[in-house]
């Protein structure tokens, strides 16, 4: 387990590195000039000079690279130009309004995928699995960010329920914070759920399909220890490899929902950053979601060692 | 399924068939749409359907339904040259990167690996920032998405089939590395790869939509439904059919190709049907 590890951790940096190299190439090399990006039609030529003497800019690109990524280990992400505090801040900030509600997408898909799925596997060509599925075919349909507009047209606007948007922190306690993210994050996580199921049932039924599984029923088990005990946990790996996928598409998917129900948090604080010319902050943003991305896939790499022992020793 | 006859297929059929209306809709708007999808009107603007605007009107009082039809036209562009590049690169990635091995398949994969980290919309955010937002960067930003899938998919096969004894053979024969690659490997590599290609589709209109949604992606007056719905939002009371019919026309193309596409697997990769 312990070399299984190390040579996942050797690949985590390794791609991590390649991640900050994309995210260097496409701010800083591909249009040539940020500096004139970031002022604009409007810059004098002395305000250029200024900015990207201040930026670094005219020191050879590998030198630019090491001193952003130097100071990003440090968790030095620069300065925001539009609000003049570090990005850094800017960006933890607004994870109070991100993080939980990607985690509430994660928790309603899979509280919605995992017994749909069984229970779908379970039954297996009966109504309830052509029920599941067609079920599952409209969740991947709908664009999420369409769902939450019928969210807000039906618990809003017609209903009246609901805030169509909006976020009022958590300072004034749990309640109204969670209120704010409960429609979004049912867009998200119910909608994404509809891959999970299927993921969900097919790994079932393959095990189901298992000799196994076959001896567990000849010896008399009832039906819920075989499906709950001798499959489900075996089922477990291809489900965590789509949940995991799943958890970095919730990450961009919170970005996009931000936008429906105006809450302040991170896709919010890009898009906003963009329209400003903040270079130093989209840097920030996609340098910390990509990152982030990648060390969930690590995490779900070092889960199937501990779920399935059989890979660690490949 | 002993004999595999492709249109008794139901989810096949109606996959096909949904896509084809779509294409029609789509190759229709280029030579005939009920109204101008451009032209304005200050007296009808966001009116419910009627018999002259079966779908109603917009802000600017413009034809939702000659809107909607014209918007197919940017989905399936946008489609179809996201996936093109996204499987462009990938399988040229995978190819070397299997065939090569060592040192240089270490490193290409850390890099899908990497890219695996930017979804479209990061991308997207990402190259909007340094260049002006539109068509092109949607269908950049998307593709990129896809190499992981298309790469990993390429380097699997050709890890199995290298050692294969047809390519072995060959190799004996004295084909080149090339010629081995292009004519012997990836023909045998391409049916999970366009299963992949078909499945990818989908993903990359929604993609499209919500860039669009975003105003990272196509932009106006370019009619895409994902714009439409951006717009639409902002008059929820006044027409909710404005966000009604845009959106469904996502969800029914993505329905059509997401049937087509496991329609398409189940034909073509018996193990799972």
């Amino acid at each position: 387990m312990r070399r299984y590890v190390a040579r996942r951790i050797a690949a985590l940096v390794a791609t991590l590195v390649f991640v900050s190299a994309l995210v260097f190439v496409v701010v800083r090399v591909l249009p040539g000039d940020p500096a004139s990006i970031m002022l604009g039609t409007e810059g004098s030529p002395e305000a250029l000079a200024r900015l990207r003497d201040a930026m670094g800019l005219n020191r050879p690109l590998p030198v630019q690279y090491a001193e952003w990524m130097g100071g990003a280990l440090r968790g030095d992400l620069g300065r925001s130009l539009q609000y003049d505090v570090p990005v850094g801040a800017l960006i933890v900030s607004r994870l109070p309004v991100t993080l939980p509600l990607a985690l509430l997408a994660a928790l309603f898909m899979a509280a919605a995928a995992l017994p749909l799925g069984v229970y779908a596997a379970t039954h297996h060509r009966r109504a309830g699995d052509y029920a599941a599925m067609i079920l599952s075919q409209v969740g991947i349909s709908v664009p999420q960010f369409w769902s939450g507009l019928l969210l807000i047209l039906f618990f809003s606007v017609h209903l009246g329920w609901v805030r169509s948007g909006g976020f009022e922190g958590w300072s004034s306690g749990a309640g109204p914070a969670l209120r704010s993210l409960l429609l979004p994050a049912i867009a998200l996580g119910l909608f994404q759920a509809a891959v999970l199921v299927r993921a969900t049932r097919s790994a079932v039924l393959d095990v189901l399909r298992e000799d196994y599984v076959r001896t567990a029923r000849a010896k008399g088990l009832s039906e819920a220890r075989v499906v709950g005990v001798h499959t489900f946990r075996n089922a477990l790996i291809p489900v965590v490899t789509v949940a995991g996928i799943q958890l970095g598409q919730l990450m961009a998917g919170a970005i996009v929902l931000e936008s429906v129900f105006a809450l302040p948090g991170l896709g919010r604080l890009a898009l906003g950053a963009i329209s400003a010319r903040d270079l130093p902050v989209v840097q920030g943003v996609a340098l910390f979601v990509a990152s982030s991305i990648v060390v969930i896939n690590f995490a779900v790499d070092l889960a199937y060692g501990v779920l399935d022992p059989r890979i660690r020793y490949e | 399924m002993a004999r595999r006859r492709p249109l008794r297929h139901v989810t096949f059929t109606l996959g096909l068939a949904i896509t084809l209306v779509l294409v029609a809709v789509a190759a229709l708007s280029l030579l005939y749409t009920p109204a101008d999808p451009l032209a304005m009107s200050m007296t009808g603007r966001l009116e419910g359907p009627s018999g002259r605007h079966p779908f109603g009107t917009d802000q600017f009082g413009r034809d939702i339904l000659s809107r909607v039809m014209t918007g197919a036209v940017t989905s399936i562009a946008v489609g179809v040259i996201a996936v093109g590049i996204g499987a462009g690169a990938g399988v040229l990635l995978g190819l070397v990167s299997g065939y090569v091995g060592g040192w240089l398949d270490e490193t290409l994969m850390r890099l899908v690996d990497a890219v695996q980290g930017f979804p479209a919309i990061l991308s997207a955010l990402l190259f909007t920032a340094v260049f002006s937002p539109g068509m092109a960067v949607s269908m950049v930003a998307i593709g990129l998405a896809f190499v992981p899938a298309f790469a990993r998919l390429t380097r699997g096969s050709v890890l199995e089939l290298r050692e294969r004894e047809f390519v072995v053979a060959a190799r004996a024969l004295g084909s080149r590395d090339g010629r081995l690659l292009l004519r012997h490997i990836l023909p045998n590599s391409l049916p999970p790869l366009i299963v992949q290609a078909t499945t990818s589709f989908p993903v990359a209109i929604l993609a499209e939509a919500a860039l669009a949604y975003l105003g990272l992606g196509t932009q106006p007056p370019y009619p895409s439904w994902g714009l439409m719905l951006k717009d639409a939002q902002n008059f929820l009371t006044l027409n909710p059919w404005f966000a009604v019919f845009p959106g469904s026309a996502i969800a029914l193309t993505v329905l059509g190709l997401n049937l087509l596409g496991d329609g398409l697997r189940d034909l073509l990769d018996p193990k799972t049907a």
